[in-house]
């Protein structure tokens, strides 16, 4: 049989034919095209993270580094009483230790472009440390003050001397001033601590993400404590307990739906059920975290569901044919089986919520606060929504602090996602 | 498993049962309202906070209109204390008011705030008259006495002492309270030059004056006024339309435009002789005064000298101040707790 056919197929299929030889090279082209399109698809994509990353690292770099100028500030005991340091006129405290180290300023408004320089903060910054440090009464105080905003854009070059003086938001003498602070060196520009440890402020050379960081945590503990037990428990059901029938075929469909439904929805939602009808606080995590646990609770499902499935029927039939009762089942056997795979979802899922801003604006978590939240209750904003409101400030240094801003979430979201494959790859068992 | 059930139970009722307790106190004092005062209310809610050592206020901008249905939706800890507006109170809120229980409102006028329209430095002097923007940034406009969509590309076409350079304006989309602002003061009173647009009558007239040009030349450059001085740097021949204190605080970069013949500066701002500029108020709930700890005190705070007044540090934010005689008249209307009285329209 097979000595008749060979030679038939050999004689009907002439591959050194001209025709094949050309139908052969169009395949190998149209391969090539194809590998060339694919190759071209993933530069494109690269590229474009690229050129994200190259404007948020060079417009932010600026940022991670703040001017500081080292001041002498002389704490004299009969302008602060002791029993009360809080009461003393501490501006006029801060105006004295700069001229000591600047003498030429005469008028009172040559003493206010003079004050000027430091941020405006200063004076409460100056009584916070004698607060904390009695002792220094009498005496004098050194300390690294940062400076306003647009001398710290001055000393970053953002601020040019050669504009015309009129155009600029420092005078000639103001730089002559801070010339000669840096001659005398007091003038340093450490690495800007501040940024992560300082919460929100109108002042951009004092905003810092402190208040945002824990905010988010808060909300996505929240999220957390509330969609990973709900979403187990419902994709447990599903996969291993409820009947094929009509009713879960529409659940399922929903759930596949909801996952596609635009985040800004579930804050409508969180603002009419969760503000309106049970009344929780504007602005809180816990309704910011009940909004995004929403959102990520049919992520959660899907991929709870998945990995049930992927867990091999043998183990189940091995658990109830031994005895085991379903709940035992599933939870001593199929469900800690399957655990890697819930988690690297679960994880992947809070990484999408820490990154979603629309449903927070929606539930009031925009808000402008000077101090770090001190619980799920009260009023804080989250990550996105702190750069939100540092992209739509007038400041020059909010423009820097929004593109560094935006690398500290993507740090996150980069450490959230490292630690999903992470587990994915260490726990995750193959059959 | 069973520890991490029993656990998630726990913490559920925890968080139920701070709920229950949050719900009847409130400790710091609640702001809503208008972009346009968020960033005075914020400076003064860290000054006040940094000063007096207390819970820092919670400043949130809801635009002004938002922040009216929040703030009039009645007395109690769960509502605002006070709510921000880029103009007064309007009648159908006050009555709003009025029916959820807030009916002792004081209205509190903080200073000016200038709309400006600027554009990069490197661009030549440009002059405009409100009639001019009219016609630039109109989506119909009159031509030899009849009403025709927008036929201008370039300034010159509009008058032959204009730069022949196109049309190109960023301005703020119609969510924003500039964009009201800028459509009253400019755009009403810039039509009103026109004889057969100013003979039109109600909607017809309404729509004529207040429509935007839809093909181009006017851009709806989003809630983001930084993004637009990033474009005016970008493109010298383009003007910006946004507030005063962008403009201030990018002075190295831009430069104004002169409307009618004035440039926007403090001084001409608060004189009122340059005419695109409104007033910014902000509400106070007198039944919150007492209850919430430090609202007293921070509505002083708000209008002391050292803030609101000449050289204070609101001024320093682009606010403009009011002349002393008012100032005055807004703090005894502040300690008095003076209700408002319903506005006429």
């Amino acid at each position: 049989m097979t000595d008749a056919i060979a030679p038939a197929f050999v004689a009907t299929a002439d591959l050194s034919s001209p025709e094949a030889v050309q139908r052969r090279k169009r395949r190998y082209a149209a391969d090539l095209r194809l590998r060339i399109y694919g190759v071209a698809a993933i530069a494109t994509a690269i590229g474009l993270l690229g050129v994200l990353l190259l404007t948020l690292v060079i417009g932010g770099y600026s940022a991670f580094v703040q001017t500081h100028a080292r001041i002498d500030f002389a704490i004299p005991a009969e302008q602060v009483n002791p029993a009360d340091p809080a009461k003393a006129n501490w501006r006029a405290i801060v105006a004295q230790g700069l001229q000591a180290v600047l003498p030429e300023a005469g008028s009172p408004a040559a003493q206010r472009a003079m004050g000027q320089i430091l941020t405006n903060n200063t004076q409460f910054i100056v009584r916070d440390a004698v607060l904390r440090n009695p002792s220094v009464i009498g005496g004098t105080l050194t300390l690294d003050v940062p400076v306003a905003d647009p001398f710290d854009q001055l000393q970053k070059g953002v601020i040019r001397r050669d504009t015309p003086e009129e155009n600029r938001r420092v005078s000639d003498q103001q730089i002559a001033w801070f010339d000669a602070l840096a001659t005398q060196g007091r003038i340093s520009t450490p690495f800007n601590w501040g940024l992560i440890f300082n919460a929100d402020s109108r002042f951009p050379e004092l905003a810092g993400l402190s208040g945002a960081i824990v905010g988010s945590f808060y909300a996505l503990l929240v999220c957390f404590v509330v969609s990973f037990p709900v979403g187990i428990a419902a994709a447990a059901y599903l996969e291993e307990f409820a009947p094929k029938n009509r009713w879960t075929d529409i659940i399922e469909v929903n759930i596949n739906n909801l996952a596609a439904v635009p985040s800004i929805v579930f804050g409508l939602l969180g603002l009419a059920v969760f503000i309106q009808i049970f009344g929780l606080p504007r602005s809180a995590p816990i309704v910011g975290g009940l909004v995004l646990a929403l959102m990520t609770l049919p992520t959660i499902i899907i991929v709870t569901r998945n990995a049930l499935k992927a867990v091999p029927p043998s183990i189940r039939e091995a658990a109830l044919g031994m005895g085991a009762s379903r709940h035992q089942m599933i939870m001593h056997h199929v469900l800690p089986l399957a655990l890697p795979g819930i988690l690297t979802g679960t994880i992947i899922g809070l990484a999408q919520a820490l990154g979603e801003t629309a449903p927070l604006l929606l539930v009031g978590m925009n808000a402008f606060i000077t101090s770090p939240p001190g619980g799920i209750m009260e009023a804080s904003t989250a990550l996105p929504t702190q750069i939100y409101i540092w992209a739509d400030s007038p400041e020059r240094g909010f423009v820097a602090r929004t593109s560094a801003g935006i690398l500290v979430l993507l740090a996150f979201l980069l450490v959230m996602n490292a630690i999903a494959i992470f587990l994915r790859q260490r726990l995750e068992r193959k059959w | 498993m069973k520890i991490a059930l029993y656990a998630g139970v726990a913490v559920l009722a925890l968080f139920a049962g701070v709920a229950g307790a949050q719900a009847q106190t409130r400790d710091q004092i609640r702001i809503v309202g208008s972009s346009t005062v968020f960033p005075y209310t914020q400076a003064v809610a860290e000054q006040f906070a940094a000063a007096t050592g207390g819970t820092a206020p919670v400043v949130e901008s809801t635009g002004t209109g938002g922040g009216m249905q929040i703030f009039c939706g009645g007395v109690g800890v769960d509502h605002p204390d006070i709510t921000g507006a880029s103009r007064a109170m309007k009648k159908s809120e006050f009555e709003l008011c009025v029916q959820n229980g807030v009916d002792s409102v004081t209205e509190v006028l903080i200073g000016y705030d200038g709309l400006s329209i600027a554009h990069s430095q490197q661009g030549p002097a440009l002059a405009l008259t409100k009639a001019q923007v009219f016609q630039a940034l109109a989506s119909e406009v009159e031509v030899n006495g009849a009403i025709v969509a927008n036929p201008y590309k370039n300034w010159n076409e509009i008058d032959p002492s204009l730069p022949a350079s196109a049309i190109t304006v960023f301005g703020p989309p119609p969510t924003s309270g500039t964009r009201d602002a800028f459509v009253e003061l400019v755009m009403l009173s810039g039509c009103a030059d026109f004889p057969a647009i100013a003979a039109l009558e109600g909607d017809r007239k309404e729509e004529v004056c207040e429509r935007m040009r839809q093909d181009g030349p006017f851009i709806e450059a989003g809630e983001n006024d930084n993004l637009i001085v990033q474009r005016l740097n970008a493109d010298t021949n383009a003007l910006g339309i946004f507030g005063y204190s962008f403009l201030y605080e990018n002075s190295d970069s831009l430069k104004p435009v002169a409307v009618n013949g004035v440039e926007p500066s403090f001084e001409t701002i608060a004189d009122g002789s340059y005419s695109v500029s409104r007033p910014l108020y902000i509400y106070l709930k007198n039944a919150h005064k007492g209850v919430i700890p430090g609202l007293a005190e921070f509505v002083t705070e708000y209008v002391s000298e050292a803030s609101f007044g000449e050289g204070g540090y609101l001024s320093e934010r682009g606010l403009i101040p009011l002349p002393a005689e008012q100032r005055d008249a807004t703090r005894a209307a502040v300690e008095n707790s003076t209700a408002m009285a319903a506005p006429a329209k």
